[in-house]
């Protein structure tokens, strides 16, 4: 099975995913609604967006420079930075460092960058005991799945699925405890993972932001578990990925300033933590090494192409939030660490066009995701070149014959109207006498989930004819109105 | 080639173009960015439209409506001398405690902590140092305040750990009203001003408690770090 065949069949269980389908069906209350209102709040929001747009490009055009001056800047401040070409580079770093520490816990903060190289698994393999503590991720990490969303990656996952995993996970407590609510699962989630808190060798986070002019990395969390990560163990490694850095602390405000309203409605996220090196000769705690790892995989291709801007990413979520399609069928169906709108722009260019340039046909190009991106990343016009890419490559011969019979008639206009003027009597004829239509034959996939809406009055192209040429007469009827009047008036 | 030189070559090659300006004006905009960092507009006009009107409020009635958005505490004092008293009802009235009736809180060597008079109150036990998987109460002063967002500054080091702000359940953390600033901005300028200039290992912007949505979408307190945060007000 191929990868776009894959994905025609995971978008089929996802539909028919009763439980998965309740889940997604508060998206629009939860996310959504959140970032209206923080919009709402914030005076300047969009002229915000415009000024976190022009900082992320001023950062990309000057990349390298501001690599290196972060890595000056870091290396000042005790940190240790090494770079890595692809992801196998980085999870052998990883492992080195881990190794030389002697470590056997390893407490890991989310981070999609180790999701897009797979590091736990690659850990696990090496027979450490990883355990992630960002709740969702370490739902996920229990039941042998990947996150569904970049920023709630366990919003597949009704109440009643995690008080499952956690009876059969959670074997030492005991079987007849609570777990009816989700304070009462928190609390028991809270009391596995601090031990592994306080007993972790070494700390893994990923970075939001990471600041040229000092050297630092900004990493923000709700529930704080990239701070005991970072600051329990003897080793601290960020993870991160070469577009993350900003110039300066005045460039990284506005983009905090959106990132959290666009993400979830919050002003601010809970905890925004700057962390400049590892522990200074008078500090109580904190890691005796910080290891920072910049990755490229992929990422120097995009900066390359005509699809840099997909690079200013600041990873909020909130394109996929507002996309008709990832709310249909929630993240996993796309098969990509990086779902909805901005994984269709970039899960191509780091796992490979052949893996992933199918994904951008799951859009509508409605152009929600471009209208709430908080850096204005064209994703409707990325997703548009990955389309033509995409052509490239094998189809099936239904779809060939379908793509070539559509590109003739397009061609060829007298055919085209004639054609569209028997499918919009037969839609009406169709409909009856009501205004959608339930069931198509042959075409059945496009009404199996929604109705199609029946056509009203003639073909689009017909209405507008009429539209232009009442709007001609209408012109003709003011200019001799306007005549008559120029003739009244002399005297 | 190394890593590192594969990946600057690429970023240069990606960048190359022929309206590309010459090395020496993208260094030169480089060092320019950051010996003067941009002033982005509004960063200091920056104010967020609130129905009950606080944006039209002081500084510090900003701060404390973000505060109680966030269902953060505030305990108001008169002066440094009622912090001792005031923190200690808290405690009584918020935090269970030891059947000896003793609440332990656990802070750092901050100087301006260690000079308030906690001889004055009964009923609370001081333990110093870093914080400890045991440790109930955290008590920190911070630098700075931000009306924005109701966050507060914290930075790292033996005057207050950065531990007592994420392994105890309450955190109790003492603010000047004098050091509420507008903006994130203004914030790191105190920062600086306190630390020499020099970046501490961690600087801790905190708003609110630790929190998560991850199970059933419901926002609940104390996912890993505290469940209360209260902050104490003094004034000079």
């Amino acid at each position: 099975m191929t990868a776009r065949t894959q994905f025609d069949a995971d978008i089929d269980t996802a539909l028919a995913d009763a439980p998965l389908q309740r889940a997604l069906a508060d998206v629009p209350a939860g996310f959504v609604a959140g970032r209206r209102r923080a919009r709402e709040e914030l005076l300047e929001f969009e002229p915000l967006r415009r000024v976190a747009r022009d900082i992320r490009d001023h950062a990309l055009a000057h990349l390298d420079l501001y690599l290196e001056a972060f890595e000056s800047n870091a290396t000042k401040a005790g940190s240790r930075v090494h770079w890595a070409a692809s992801g196998d580079d980085a999870c052998r770093i990883v492992l080195d460092i881990c190794r030389a520490a002697g470590a056997r816990t390893i407490t890991k903060s989310k981070s999609m960058v180790s999701e897009e190289i797979e590091l736990r698994e690659r850990l696990q393999d090496a027979e450490f005991d990883v355990v992630e503590t960002d709740l969702g991720e370490y739902l996920v990490q229990i039941r042998n799945e990947k996150p569904s969303h970049i920023i709630a990656p366990a919003i597949h996952m009704r109440a009643e699925d995690v008080a499952d995993v956690f009876r059969r996970q959670h074997g030492h407590l005991a079987p007849d405890r609570k777990l009816d609510t989700p304070e009462e699962m928190i609390a028991e989630a809270r009391g596995i993972l601090r031990d592994k808190f306080l007993s972790a060798d070494v700390g893994i986070t990923g970075a939001n932001f990471l600041v040229a002019e000092s050297g630092s990395a900004i990493i923000v969390t709700n529930e704080g578990n990239a701070d005991l990560t970072m600051s329990l163990p003897k080793v601290h490694v960020i993870l991160t990925s070469i577009d993350k850095v900003v110039p300066t602390f005045s460039d990284a405000w506005p983009l905090l300033r959106l990132l959290a309203r666009s993400a979830t409605g919050q002003a601010f996220t809970a905890y925004t933590t700057i962390v400049t090196g590892p522990r200074r000769p008078d500090d109580p705690d904190g890691p005796e090494q910080c290891h920072i790892i910049l990755l490229d995989n992929g990422r120097t291709e995009l900066l390359a192409s005509e699809m840099r801007p997909v690079l200013r990413c600041i990873r909020c979520g909130a394109c996929m939030n507002h996309c008709p399609v990832y709310c249909s069928i929630g993240g996993h169906a796309y098969n990509s660490v990086y779902p909805g709108p901005i994984g269709a722009a970039l899960s191509p260019a780091l796992a490979g066009a052949e893996q992933a340039a199918h994904l951008a046909e799951a859009s509508t190009f409605c152009g929600r995701c471009e209208q709430v991106c908080p850096v204005e990343i064209p994703l409707v016009s990325v997703m548009r070149q990955w389309r033509s890419l995409a052509l490239e490559q094998p189809r099936s011969r239904r779809a060939r014959v379908m793509l070539h019979t559509w590109a003739r008639l397009a061609q060829h206009p007298r055919i085209y109207r004639w054609c569209a003027g028997i499918a919009a009597r037969s839609l009406k004829w169709l409909a009856g006498s009501g205004a959608r239509i339930r069931r198509l034959p042959f075409l059945h996939a496009w009404t199996d989930y929604r109705d199609l809406a029946a056509p009203q009055g003639g073909t689009f192209q017909q209405q507008w004819a009429q539209r232009e040429h009442k709007r001609a007469q209408r012109d003709r009827a003011d200019v001799s109105a306007a005549r008559a009047r120029k003739s009244d008036s002399v005297p | 080639m190394s890593h590192r030189l594969r990946i600057l070559s690429r970023i240069r090659k990606a960048l190359d173009a022929p309206a590309m300006p010459s090395e020496t004006a993208r260094a030169e905009a480089v060092a320019e960015r950051i010996a003067h960092p941009p002033q982005h507009w509004p960063l200091r006009s920056i104010q967020t439209a609130d129905p009950e009107g606080a944006a039209q409020l002081t500084l510090i009635g900003r701060f404390k409506a973000q505060l109680a958005r966030l269902g953060a505490d505030v305990i108001e004092v008169g002066s440094v001398a009622e912090i001792p008293a005031a923190l200690a009802n808290y405690v009584a009235a918020n935090v269970a405690d030891d059947a000896a009736g003793l609440a332990r809180i656990r802070m750092g060597s901050d100087a301006f902590l260690a000079a308030l008079p906690w001889s004055s109150t009964s009923g609370l036990e001081i333990a110093a140092g870093m914080a400890e998987a045991a440790d109930v109460i955290g008590v920190s002063r911070a630098i700075a305040g931000v009306a924005e967002t109701g966050t507060l500054l914290l930075v790292s080091g033996a005057e207050n750990p950065v531990t007592l702000g994420y392994l105890p359940e309450t955190h109790i953390v003492v603010l000047e009203t004098g050091a509420i600033v507008a903006s994130y901005e203004e914030a790191m300028q105190s920062m600086l001003a306190a630390t020499g200039g020099r970046m501490p290992r961690t600087v801790n912007l905190i708003t609110g408690a630790s929190r998560t949505g991850d199970i059933g979408g419901k926002i609940v307190m104390g996912a890993h770090g505290p469940r209360r945060v209260a902050v104490v007000l003094w004034s000079a």
